[in-house]
């Protein structure tokens, strides 16, 4: 199981726990993480599903570095810190 | 005369009301959204819901809407379709055009024969149609897939974006688009097909022999008369344009008072003639004239301007307006304008005088009468 985190600033617009998901990728932890919460997933992902401009995510620690296809791969009993990036103010 | 002006700025959405004897002066009613972005805000006359457009940065762009019972809530936000890998569209630096919500800056609802028909302006260039009154959008791809939307480019900004949205008040199929940079597009059929329209237009950063092509131009706003929408009104990159053949053609005003430069402007709703300026030095001075804020205005047709100060900082003021920053009321007596120093002023006579309602607001994006 993989622990997906967020940051604490997504909760003052949309309540936004943690969770233990299955996944061997980013991507797939996070469609499990945003599957049936279509508004959480968009404040997230873009448009085209991609991580946010000024969204940064870490896996144990590390960031990503596939921001488009997400596709780093996640090892078991991972967290993944959903956070924002100061890039983004 | 509308009695709340709405007011989005960088740091929440406030609501201007009259207070004291006969309503004589305007005070802050409300604050929403404090602390969060918003780059846009209308009110919905005919059903009474007020929309706005958050941008959060790290969170995106969010629409809300407000029904009649006074609460917000989250409605959808316009979202592009998956980018296809055959498409091409690129920006001036040769990267993909991203098909994603970046902005909210324009914001219209349909005619009164049409309810729950909305209209929004993004970047970078879709325009979107809601026919629910927000519950869902849809990317007007009759506009997007033109070819000719690869010509158009950022000012002001990276990415091209629509800023202003003239719904005809004689046939709301006839909708009219101004775009930073991508000139004046125009459907006739409510969207199903569309033409840029803006000749007579002048761009004059650009070379010479493409200062002319319709579809690069920079109209800052565009503004149609409701008594008579033959007439609009363009605030442009590089001076004042008006058209008196339906926003089709358009011919240049070259003389304004002190500047021809600027963002804003406002027409008068039941005189095509009369119309409001807020000028500026020019486009590497955005700074006003002499450090005084002032209004121009003509009442005909833009053969001449007045000036008009009174009531407003008149020494060591640095307050440029944004293009969605002065509005006027349905009846054209009544003028609001909020600057990107924060400051807000409202006349009751048409611009003649003024009174400052707050010197401290957040940066001022759109001011709009509810």
């Amino acid at each position: 199981m993989v622990r997906v985190v967020f940051t604490p600033s997504l909760q003052r617009h949309i309540a936004c726990s943690p969770r233990e998901v299955e996944g061997r990728t980013v991507r797939e932890a996070l469609e499990v993480a945003f599957s049936g919460d279509a508004r959480a997933r968009s404040y997230v992902l873009d448009d085209q599903a991609a991580l946010r401009k000024h969204m940064s995510i870490f896996i144990n620690g590390t960031r990503i570095r596939d921001r488009v296809r997400l596709s780093d791969a996640v090892p078991d009993d991972a967290e993944i810190y959903n956070l924002q990036a100061l890039s983004g103010g | 005369m509308s009695d709340r002006i709405l007011v989005a700025t960088r740091k929440g959405l406030f609501s201007i009301e009259p207070y004291g004897t006969g309503g004589a002066r305007w005070a802050i009613s409300k604050v929403d959204f404090l602390a969060d972005n918003v780059s846009i805000a209308m009110a919905d006359t005919r059903d009474g819901c007020i929309y706005a457009a958050l941008d959060h940065g790290h969170f995106g762009v969010k629409m809300h809407r407000c029904k009649a019972d006074g609460a917000w809530e989250e409605c959808a936000t316009p979202t592009y379709p998956e980018r296809p890998e055959s498409a091409t569209d690129t920006d001036a630096w040769g990267k993909p055009i991203p098909w994603t919500t970046v902005k909210i800056w324009a914001l219209e609802t349909g005619g009164p024969d049409q309810p729950g028909v909305l209209w929004c302006g993004t970047l970078p260039g879709g325009l979107f149609r809601s026919d629910d009154g927000g519950t869902s959008w849809e990317l007007v791809r009759s506009l997007w897939d033109r070819p000719k939307r690869k010509k158009w480019f950022g000012g002001g900004a990276d990415l091209p974006g629509i800023h202003s949205i003239c719904v005809d008040p004689r046939d709301a199929r006839r909708v009219q688009v101004g775009i930073s940079c991508g000139g004046v597009w125009e459907t006739a059929d409510g969207g199903e097909t569309w033409d840029s329209v803006g000749r007579g237009m002048r761009a004059a950063y650009m070379p010479p022999e493409q200062q002319d092509d319709p579809d690069i131009q920079d109209p800052h706003c565009l503004v149609q008369c409701r008594s008579g929408p033959d007439r609009l009104w363009v605030q442009y990159h590089n001076g004042i344009f008006r058209s008196n053949g339906g926003g089709r053609i358009w011919e240049e005003i070259k003389e304004a008072g002190p500047s021809t430069f600027g963002f804003a402007v406002a027409v008068h709703p039941e005189d095509p003639d009369t119309a409001w300026f807020v000028p500026a030095v020019n486009d590497e001075k955005r700074i006003l004239l002499d450090g005084k804020v002032v209004v121009t205005r003509t009442r005909n047709g833009g053969q001449s301007f007045e000036t008009l100060g009174n009531g407003l900082p008149q020494e060591h003021a640095y307050d440029p307006v944004y293009r969605h920053g002065i509005d006027v009321d349905n009846k054209g007596e009544r003028l609001a304008f909020g600057s990107t120093t924060g400051g807000l002023w409202i006349s009751e006579d048409e611009g003649d005088s003024w009174q400052c309602v707050s010197r401290n607001l957040p940066p001022v994006y759109r001011v709009r009468f509810a």
